[in-house]
């Protein structure tokens, strides 16, 4: 898996709350079978004045001149700034797929929604939860400064503004670590393949319905 | 010490060991697959050699994009005229066949929404752990399974290991006194609770879902209710187990039997939070105050009473939620202040793992009944939640009732309520619609979708614009 340790990067502001997984991902790019290509469909219904079409070339849409994203001073961010509750909706992993393919490494948000938090996670994306009136200073700080960038560091939990200021955020242990080290969850949960078995013999034992459905 | 929560008995009964980091590894007992979020999760266990852990604990159907036309659906997996959904649908079925994991196919007469199907089947049972690659499995919560969505790298990590790496969320209670008003639903309860406590107010919660006027729901108008325990950010509600899930259960094909059966029902009536269980968060509602609902946004928290107008953003102090409601306001293409009821339609959908099953067809049903759709409206769609729920609805003869009104009667799906399919809504059009997201773009590219009850959007149907379904008379 994907490891995060630290971004040194530009900063788009995407000035809205509620940013649902429809908002990020529209559905109509959910019917391809593979994890990557996403990101020139990152935004789509907003990005673009067109309806987006699967498998279609984006190089020539017309863009939507009023999305922050196709503002020249925004080109090659990697750090997105968002509002509360972003990533509700569907729990579709498209939408880290999406955000990572684009080149996004972080979002710093004054809240998530709870499985688009897990979806980045394993997807090495490291989402950082500030205070509101902190995220209300960056987006000040990013809309009035052209190339503004923030430098994200995971070891030492602290992202650093471009005066130098250092703003401490907060992350579970397990989050860090697996975040640090790129770890293949699955690998390290069968690591416990004989704690699984013994619980689910026991299980079994104890409801022995759930283990003997037709067809199982 | 105070009592355990329901969701504190569920997790504790799968907890299969505390780790180092403070996350818990938990036992699933039910894994449901569908063709959108799990062929990255095939190609990932191929990739490392690995195979199911336990084959049998899985259970797959194709239902986002499949197409609800008779005429594509009468050949089956070939007749899909998009070559993407035919690739995506084709894929489930031989990973299906590869991994050795029963699904029902798209022309299999139980074929249907996997959150329809599953209940319906009695694959959910009462104090399982089940988890879907869709956010809305949080429906079936409703029979006293703590449920849940995930994304496709969980959907690899279930097959794999038959378990999750979690971390315990809180409690919390919705408790909605006394009993409903005729003419309010299931519906109208979830999105008066989603009004209340808004988008993010379960975040980080499993909700427990309680008090006389849930007690008094059917089971499949709780499904309804945990249906929507997502959009006010849960990622599972629950109801707690009562006589009514075990009779619903009782008889259905994967449902135990016999004293196997016996010896379940005993377990399951434990299912229920003890009366000195301690929540982290309480909130209560008058079932008497809830009116049908609609909502008027883009986010399911945007919701009116029928009776009552959309809101002026002008009138809000924070700015940030001003902002929120301008957008939304924007882009539904509605003035501040407006009543409700002048909304003019010209779609209306019938259908999703909200609201497809018997009860919500033969109310939509009663409302229709002997009337006809408004001429406004350029279409109007009904599509049952499983090949068995369209069987019982057409044996009941609710598909003349729907089609002599001028609703089109269609083949089973997930259909426009993401709309992955070609049942979409055009550009500007306004849609009454019994699904679950009314978010930008969620029906169709530009299109406003407004949340209703099924009787509410049947009501919508018939007068083009939404009305007050208390006030229709049934024929």
């Amino acid at each position: 898996m994907k490891k995060f340790i630290s971004e040194d990067g530009l900063v788009l502001p995407l000035d809205r709350a509620n940013v649902d997984t429809d908002y990020i991902i529209p559905k109509q790019f959910l019917k391809s079978i593979k994890r990557t290509g996403f990101g020139k469909n990152l935004f789509d219904e907003a990005r673009y004045l067109d309806k987006g079409l699967p498998d279609a070339d984006c190089s020539g849409r017309p863009l939507n001149p009023d999305f922050v994203m196709n503002q020249p001073r925004y080109k090659g961010v990697s750090i997105l700034l968002a509002r509360e509750n972003f990533g509700c909706g569907s729990s579709r992993e498209h939408a880290p797929w999406a955000l990572d393919d684009y080149g996004f490494r972080c979002v710093i948000a004054p809240s998530f929604a709870d499985i688009f938090f897990n979806n980045c996670v394993k997807n090495g994306i490291l989402l950082i939860v500030l205070e509101e009136k902190i995220v209300d200073k960056l987006f000040s700080e990013t809309t009035a400064n052209e190339g503004y960038s923030l430098a994200v560091d995971l070891p030492s939990q602290t992202i650093t503004t471009p005066d130098g200021e250092a703003i401490a955020f907060e992350i579970e242990e397990s989050r860090k670590n697996i975040l640090l080290n790129g770890l293949d969850d699955i690998s390290l949960t069968l690591q416990n393949k004989d704690d699984i078995q013994a619980f689910e013999a026991g299980w079994q034992q104890k409801a022995p319905w759930l283990f003997s459905q037709p067809g199982t | 010490m105070a009592g355990l929560t329901l969701y504190d008995k569920l997790w504790e009964s799968h907890l299969v060991k505390n780790l180092d980091d403070g996350t818990s590894l938990i036992y699933i007992d039910l894994h449901f697959l569908h063709e959108v979020t799990s062929p990255q999760a095939f190609e990932g266990l191929r990739l490392a050699g690995r195979k199911p852990w336990r084959a049998g604990a899985n259970m797959a159907t194709p239902d986002h994009n499949v197409p609800t036309t008779k005429d594509e659906r009468s050949r089956g997996v070939e007749g899909i005229l998009d070559p993407t959904s035919k690739i995506q649908v084709k894929s489930l079925d031989s990973n299906c066949v590869e991994f050795g994991i029963s699904e029902f196919q798209i022309d299999d007469p139980r074929h249907g929404i996997v959150h329809v199907i599953g209940p319906e089947q009695g694959r959910t049972l009462p104090g399982m752990t089940i988890v879907c690659g869709d956010s809305h499995t949080s429906t079936h919560g409703a029979l006293g399974a703590l449920a849940h969505g995930i994304g496709t790298s969980e959907v690899e990590h279930v097959l794999a290991t038959q378990c999750l790496v979690q971390k315990k969320a809180k409690n919390m209670l919705i408790k909605v006194n006394g009993q409903l008003n005729p003419g309010v639903t299931a519906k109208d309860v979830v999105l008066a609770i989603i009004g209340h406590i808004g988008t993010a107010g379960g975040t980080g919660y499993t909700i427990e879902f309680g008090g006389e006027a849930i007690q008094s729901l059917s089971v499949e108008g709780r499904m309804t209710v945990c249906n929507m325990a997502i959009e006010a950010g849960a990622r599972a509600g629950i109801v707690a187990v009562d006589e009514k899930t075990i009779e619903y259960v009782k008889g259905r094909p994967f449902a135990p039997t016999g004293a196997t059966w016996d010896q379940a029902a005993v377990a399951w009536r434990d299912l229920v939070s003890d009366a000195d269980a301690e929540f982290d968060a309480v909130v209560e509602l008058e079932a008497a105050d809830i009116v049908p609902q609609v909502s008027w946004g883009t986010s399911p928290e945007m919701v009116a009473p029928v009776t009552g107008n959309v809101p002026d953003p002008a009138s809000m102090s924070n700015e940030s939620k001003r902002n929120n409601y301008l957008q939304a306001l924007k882009y539904m293409g509605l003035e501040a202040g407006i009543p409700i009821q002048s909304i003019q339609l010209d779609r209306v959908f019938i259908g999703s793992c909200t609201n497809s099953r018997i009860e919500d067809l033969r109310a939509a049903a009663a409302v229709v009944k002997g009337r006809k759709v408004a001429t406004n409206i350029k279409e109007a769609l009904v599509v049952p939640g499983s090949g068995l729920v369209k069987a019982q609805a057409e044996l009941e003869g609710l598909d003349k009732i729907f089609t002599e009104a001028g609703l089109q009667w269609r083949e089973p799906g997930c259909s426009m309520c993401l709309a992955m399919n070609a049942d979409q809504l055009g550009e500007g059009e306004h849609c009454a619609s019994t699904s679950n997201r009314n978010f930008e773009g969620r029906q169709g590219f530009g299109g406003r979708t407004h949340l209703v009850s099924p009787a509410m959007a049947a009501a919508a149907a018939v007068h083009g614009h939404f009305v007050d379904v208390r006030e229709i008379e049934l024929n």
